[in-house]
């Protein structure tokens, strides 16, 4: 009998933490399996963040180390300026990465850091119980903004992709989606090539993934796997950013 | 083969430093410290290793917790705004149980203060300025050899316990240029680091983190680490004593301002009077045990600070009952350093106390 489907060697045969429906076990699954298409699972580094995603040794069979809030960006240039042989990446949520985190994501990426940064975006600060983020959606109600995202007080949400595209060390950028099966697939391809970028040298590397959070938007599994395409995917759009050949 | 050269205290520090294996540097300009990364961004890349001028102290601090987390040696350097801002990574490098050597030439505050020399960051340095209770080995060179000596000590200390260790000094330790013998690594024997990341290869899993949330998991790690801070009182205590074994009165005081007491104390002494220094070269930890002995011995202790009145504190802590403790202080700012003349009418009148 042939084996078409199983865990990635990356992962650990553990069951998550991750409430029902959120698609940080789908993610933490896409970035296993690159890990295991370059075969780089004991030469990995992971740097975990501060959110829902901070128990990354728990899933991943790999060396991590624990960033302060924020701070991963620069402590992965620590790590790969040490370590510049080993694969090194960072998870981290859109509190982490695009509110306290943004000087440290920006200037890794403009130094041009040969790492590659998951940014799993749900437009909510998922761990301390569903506060505004940077990228949550006008209108979008949180505990911290229970009339909805007031764009002329609290700004528009951060579309990081595309700021990232602009830094002129940024070697590949890519927000996708893990709604659908086909999403998925994208997103995989889209992985892949991100770790590809780092594995063959070739400098920073970025993946924005949207993400649902159906604990803090209110919503079933179900109603939340769709708003990630009915209203997520209409404000940040799916597609590769910059992809430099070199 | 030691040969002696003329350099100013920030650049021995940075030469110590290299001396002692460090090829890790991250840091962010700021006065009166920027020599530090301004010789290492020069001499780092000669030597294969990595200089970083970071996005700020924060980005700076957290690159050295990387770079460490991977087993390097590794530092940063900074001054007190920045190393506010540098608390919260120390906090973590504190919990996670990593080395690594922050150099802090301190200034005035608070705010943005002046760029005087100061003291007024004792507190800050060494009772754990960022949240957590934790403590780090502080070291205090009042000159520009220890500025050389106690870098290489700090990396040692760091390795030994696990810890980061701060250098504390400040623009008049720094900014002097003074004779420096660059003596030679000491051999210490030091544990290997069979918990830095590496890449798993085939083997356990390492995970360096600072959180904990299993049952109990926490207040072990904290007694653990109190337990460290036990064993760094006792074996870890630097301090230097100048004519203390028949004094009246004993100065007492850290770094630039015992450079000053220090001439104060031999005038005093060419007067007649029965005076000595006592000099705390770890503040933490704090040389309890001997500042208390000589106290108990001369009865009387005088504190001088370029603040008003951190040290002291440890001070009246460690001498308890057996000694009278006061202070003497000048707070920061331009103009605001005692001369050695200033300190010598002070001694005077503490003195005449003693003698009645
Ligand atoms: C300095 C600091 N500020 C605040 C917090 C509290 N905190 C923990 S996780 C988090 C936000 C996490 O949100 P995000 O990065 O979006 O990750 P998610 O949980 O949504 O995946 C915050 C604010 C912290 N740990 N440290
Ligand atoms: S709170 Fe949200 S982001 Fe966190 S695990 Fe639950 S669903 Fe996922
Ligand atoms: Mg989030």
């Amino acid at each position: 009998m042939q084996q078409v489907f199983k865990r990635p060697e990356s992962l650990k045969d553990v069951q998550t933490h991750f409430c029902p429906g959120c698609h940080h076990g789908t993610i933490h699954r896409l970035v296993a399996d690159a890990m295991d298409l370059y075969g780089v699972q004991d030469k990995t580094i992971g740097v975990a963040s501060v959110g829902c995603s901070v128990f990354l040794y728990g899933y991943f069979d790999i060396d991590v180390v624990e960033a302060p809030h924020g701070r991963a960006p620069a402590v992965a240039t620590g790590v790969k300026r040490a370590k510049p042989d080993n694969f090194v990446f960072t998870y981290q949520g859109d509190g982490d990465l695009a509110a306290i985190g943004t000087a440290e994501i920006i200037h890794a990426a403009n130094r041009g850091e040969d790492i590659t940064v998951v940014f799993v975006n749900n437009t909510t600060y998922g761990m301390t119980g569903g506060q505004m983020a940077p990228t949550t959606l006008v209108g979008q109600k949180t505990s911290t903004s229970p009339y909805g995202r007031d764009k002329s007080k609290d700004g528009s949400p951060i579309r990081m992709a595309e700021l990232m595209a602009q830094l002129g060390g940024v070697a590949y950028s890519a927000r996708v989606a893990v709604d659908s099966p086909k999403h998925v697939l994208e997103a995989k391809k889209v992985m892949r090539e991100a770790f590809g970028y780092q594995a063959e040298g070739k400098g920073f590397s970025f993946v924005e993934v949207l993400s649902s959070c159906p604990t803090n938007w209110g919503m079933n599994p179900l109603k939340a796997n769709a708003r990630v395409g009915e209203e997520m995917i209409p404000y940040f759009p799916l597609g590769i950013f910059k992809k430099e050949e070199a | 083969m030691s040969k002696r050269l003329f350099v100013k205290g920030n650049e021995a520090a940075a030469m110590g430093a290299v001396e002692a294996g460090c090829r890790y540097y991250f840091g962010y300009p700021i006065t009166p410290q920027s020599d530090i990364p301004e010789y290492l961004s020069r001499e780092l890349p000669k030597l294969n290793g990595e200089f970083i001028q970071a996005e700020s102290e924060i980005g700076a601090i957290n690159m050295l917790l990387g770079a460490s987390a991977c087993g390097v040696r590794a530092m940063t350097s900074s001054s007190s705004p920045g190393i506010s801002l540098k608390q919260e990574g120390i906090s973590y490098m504190a919990g996670a149980e990593l080395p690594g050597v922050i150099i802090n030439i301190s200034r005035s505050g608070p705010g943005l203060g002046g760029i005087d020399a100061s003291q007024s960051d004792y507190f800050q340095s060494v009772k754990g300025g960022g949240h957590g209770g934790y403590h780090i080995p502080v070291l205090a060179p009042n000159s520009v050899q220890e500025m050389y000596d106690l870098t290489m000590h700090a990396f040692d200390l760091a390795d030994l316990y696990r810890t980061p260790v701060m250098l504390l000094g400040d623009s008049v330790i720094g900014q002097m240029k003074e004779a420096l013998i660059p003596n030679a690594r000491p051999a210490r024997e030091l544990p290997g680091k069979e918990w830095a990341v590496r890449g798993k290869s085939g083997a356990e899993q390492r995970v360096v983190k600072s959180l904990f949330l299993g049952d109990g998991e926490l207040e072990a790690h904290n007694w653990r680490l109190h337990a460290k801070y036990q064993v760094m009182k006792e074996k870890e205590c630097i301090s230097e004593e100048y004519e203390t074994a028949d004094a009246r009165l004993i100065v007492t005081g850290f770094g630039s301002v015992a450079r000053i007491a220090h001439t104060a104390v031999t005038m005093a002494r060419e007067e007649g009077m029965k005076v000595s220094l006592f000099r705390p070269v770890t503040l933490f930890p704090f040389p309890e045990k001997a500042i208390a002995e000589a106290a108990g011995r001369a009865g009387k202790v005088l504190v001088v600070e370029l603040n008003t009145g951190q040290m002291v504190e440890d001070v009246r802590l460690s001498v308890g009952a057996a000694a009278q403790v006061s202070f003497y202080g000048r707070p920061p700012g331009a103009g605001s350093l005692p001369s050695p003349e200033e300190l010598l009418e002070v001694i005077r009148k503490h003195y005449d106390d003693t003698a009645r």
